[in-house]
């Protein structure tokens, strides 16, 4: 299978008060096209920070990451937005979802970027609500739904726009341990039935246990 | 969905702090509205003030009067068309808070100076054959129920004594900068009682207005009128009637110039009020703005969303506030004394400006949340704890 992510002598450190933070140290890993891979570590292993320079929501201060054949970190901000807006699907770990709108609403929000009409969009929705198995929610709100199918709205919004790649970041380590299984289970049938590639940070073994692949990381290593 | 319903769930958010905004900004227009109505009442004088028209008074004060003498001398000088005078009479009618404008006039020029004056031929003609008649304003004729034929008695106080006049005509305004609150009656009247009660009080007159062809010729003409009459007892100031009634405003300038500042005060009042609620708005919103950048949203999306949220909030304000100007102009209208403000509504002008401010106000209070919103990076605005 292609690489899907090229991740090439990428360093990443932080400016914080006139002091050089190193949060990444040289990194180099390839993704195949249809992978799911875990990134496990301790907090402050720069998991995250790989996750977000991977989605094009930061820039490496070192080195190259190619994602589906894009240099993704030679992009100017505007061209990145546009790159994730058809790219990247993301999934958080608080969910992220705006909490005026409802469900249907927070799923056709990346859709409102694209060209497709009213009635697309709509078919589109549906299509991803009910792969995630929350048709009878379309109308609900944030604040009427469970944590799971909270975050499960949000991997439809993730997949709505029928990304490359899906990032998740911590996707069950605010649910409870059955909803945390359904979402894993979720990713992996997202990952074999409809061949997403996935990245995932997790600390948790057992979440890890569903990706294909395991990395980790400590103090800004691959080991 | 479009973004456009997005910025108004977003707007209805927290309900009592966009209720409260709201009402700050409509309870902000009505002020402003009300300020400039006054300021505009102020100067309806100087706006109704024709460019061929020059007034003649006592060099010394307005309060002393001229020789009827002049009127003729003043006739002869080149470029002069007509020329009329009047006296300014007061007295109290019905009551002494209720004010307008009373005046003995020439019957025969003045509503010829004054075609603003809209008066039917056969009302002026019966007005001029009787030495007894009087024309009153549309307004006047409204407020007092008032019609032709009814007498009105004036207790005199500047010329004192019981005054009865009979109502011969009702005139009507010409534009909306006329005074439609004016009580004209012949001063040939006031002239005779003036003649057998104060005889040292007779043939004088308050001022002359002086109708020229050519309104570029106003300063020529001043000069030449007031340099017949100069050594004389009675030396004359002759100026354009725009600057007469500038002249009169000058004592008052302080009070206007000082309302003209508050009225924009208030814009800078209500654009802080605006300013405060989007920036809290746009801090709570952090994380969002972050997702919604990492889902592709750009810098122009986020500018639309807060601006258009801003610009929302403040024509609501504007619109409610414009709404409610206009009966509580018409209210303080009915309060303030009669005559007062013989022009006293909300102007065309009036209502741009509380719009362009809404506009104005609008943009400018959403600068610094969308700063804020653009200068965050997506890793800040997710780590943001509001």
């Amino acid at each position: 299978m292609p690489a899907i992510i090229e991740v090439q002598n990428v360093s990443k450190s932080y400016m914080r008060d006139n002091f050089q933070i190193p949060v990444l140290n040289n990194i180099n890993f390839n993704v195949e096209e249809g992978d799911f891979l875990a990134l496990m570590g301790p907090s402050g292993s720069g998991k995250t920070t790989l996750l977000n320079l991977i989605a094009g929501i930061d820039k490496p201060t070192k080195g190259n990451i190619l994602v589906g054949g894009t240099e993704i970190s030679k992009l100017t901000e505007s061209a990145l937005a546009k790159w994730r807006a058809h790219s990247i699907g993301f999934v958080f770990q608080f969910y992220n979802l705006i909490p005026v709108l409802t469900a249907f609403e927070n799923v056709e929000l990346p859709l409102l970027l694209t060209s497709l009409s009213k009635s697309e969009r709509k078919k589109h929705v549906e299509t991803a609500l009910s792969v995630v198995g929350l048709s009878d929610r379309m109308l609900h709100y944030p604040k009427q739904l469970s944590g799971g199918q909270e975050q499960r709205v949000a991997i439809a919004r993730a997949l709505v726009t029928d990304p490359l790649l899906l990032i998740a970041d911590e996707p069950t380590g605010d649910l409870d341990k059955n909803s945390a299984a359904e979402i894993l289970t979720l990713l992996e049938r997202l990952n074999q039935e409809f061949k997403k590639t996935i990245v995932m940070v997790t600390h948790d073994p057992h979440a890890a246990e569903k990706a294909r692949k395991i990395r980790h990381l400590d103090k800004g290593d691959l080991v | 969905m479009k973004i456009i319903k997005l910025i108004i769930k977003n707007s209805l958010r927290h309900k009592l702090r966009t209720f409260l905004t709201i009402l700050g900004i409509s309870i902000a227009v009505i002020a402003f509205g009300l300020l400039r109505t006054v300021v505009t009442a102020w100067n309806a004088g100087v706006e109704a003030s024709s460019a061929n028209r020059l007034i003649t008074r006592q060099a010394v004060s307005f309060i002393f009067s001229l020789p009827y003498s002049y009127r003729e001398k003043i006739l002869k000088i080149p470029g002069v068309t007509n020329i009329t005078y009047a006296n300014w009479f007061q007295g109290v009618y019905i009551d002494k808070n209720q004010f307008f404008a009373r005046m003995a006039v020439d019957a025969n020029t003045f509503f010829d100076v004054y075609p603003e004056f809209l008066l039917s031929k056969k009302e002026l003609d019966d007005f001029k054959k009787e030495r007894t008649a009087c024309v009153i304003g549309s307004d006047i004729a409204k407020t007092y129920k008032l019609k032709i034929g009814d007498v009105m008695t004036i207790e005199g106080d500047i010329f004192p004594g019981r005054w009865d006049f009979v109502i011969r005509g009702i005139y009507k305004p010409r534009d909306k900068t006329t005074d439609a609150t004016g009580m004209y009656f012949h001063w040939d009247y006031l002239n005779e009682r003036m003649e057998k009660e104060f005889p040292g009080r007779a043939n004088q007159v308050g001022w002359y207005v002086v109708q020229i062809k050519d309104p570029a010729q106003a300063a020529e003409i001043s000069q030449k009128i007031d340099a017949l009459f100069k050594n004389s007892t009675a030396e004359t100031k002759t100026e354009s009637e725009r600057a007469f009634q500038q002249g009169f405003l000058a004592a008052t300038s302080a009070i206007v110039t000082a309302m003209n500042v508050i009225s924009f005060v208030i814009i800078g009042i209500i654009m802080l009020v605006l300013g405060n609620t989007m920036i809290m708005s746009a801090r709570e919103r952090t994380r969002e703005y972050a997702v919604m950048k990492t889902l592709g949203f750009e810098r122009r999306h986020l500018t639309g969303l807060i601006m258009g949220e801003s610009l929302l909030i403040s024509f609501i304000g504007a619109g409610i506030g414009l709404f409610l100007t206009f009966p509580l102009v018409e209210g303080f209208a009915m309060v303030i004394p009669k005559g007062f403000f013989p022009i006293f509504r909300l102007e065309p002008i009036t209502v741009i400006f509380a719009c362009s401010a809404a506009v104005f106000i609008g943009l400018v209070a959403s600068v610094p949340p969308i700063q804020r919103a653009l200068k965050t990076n997506i890793v800040d605005g997710f780590r943001f704890v509001g």
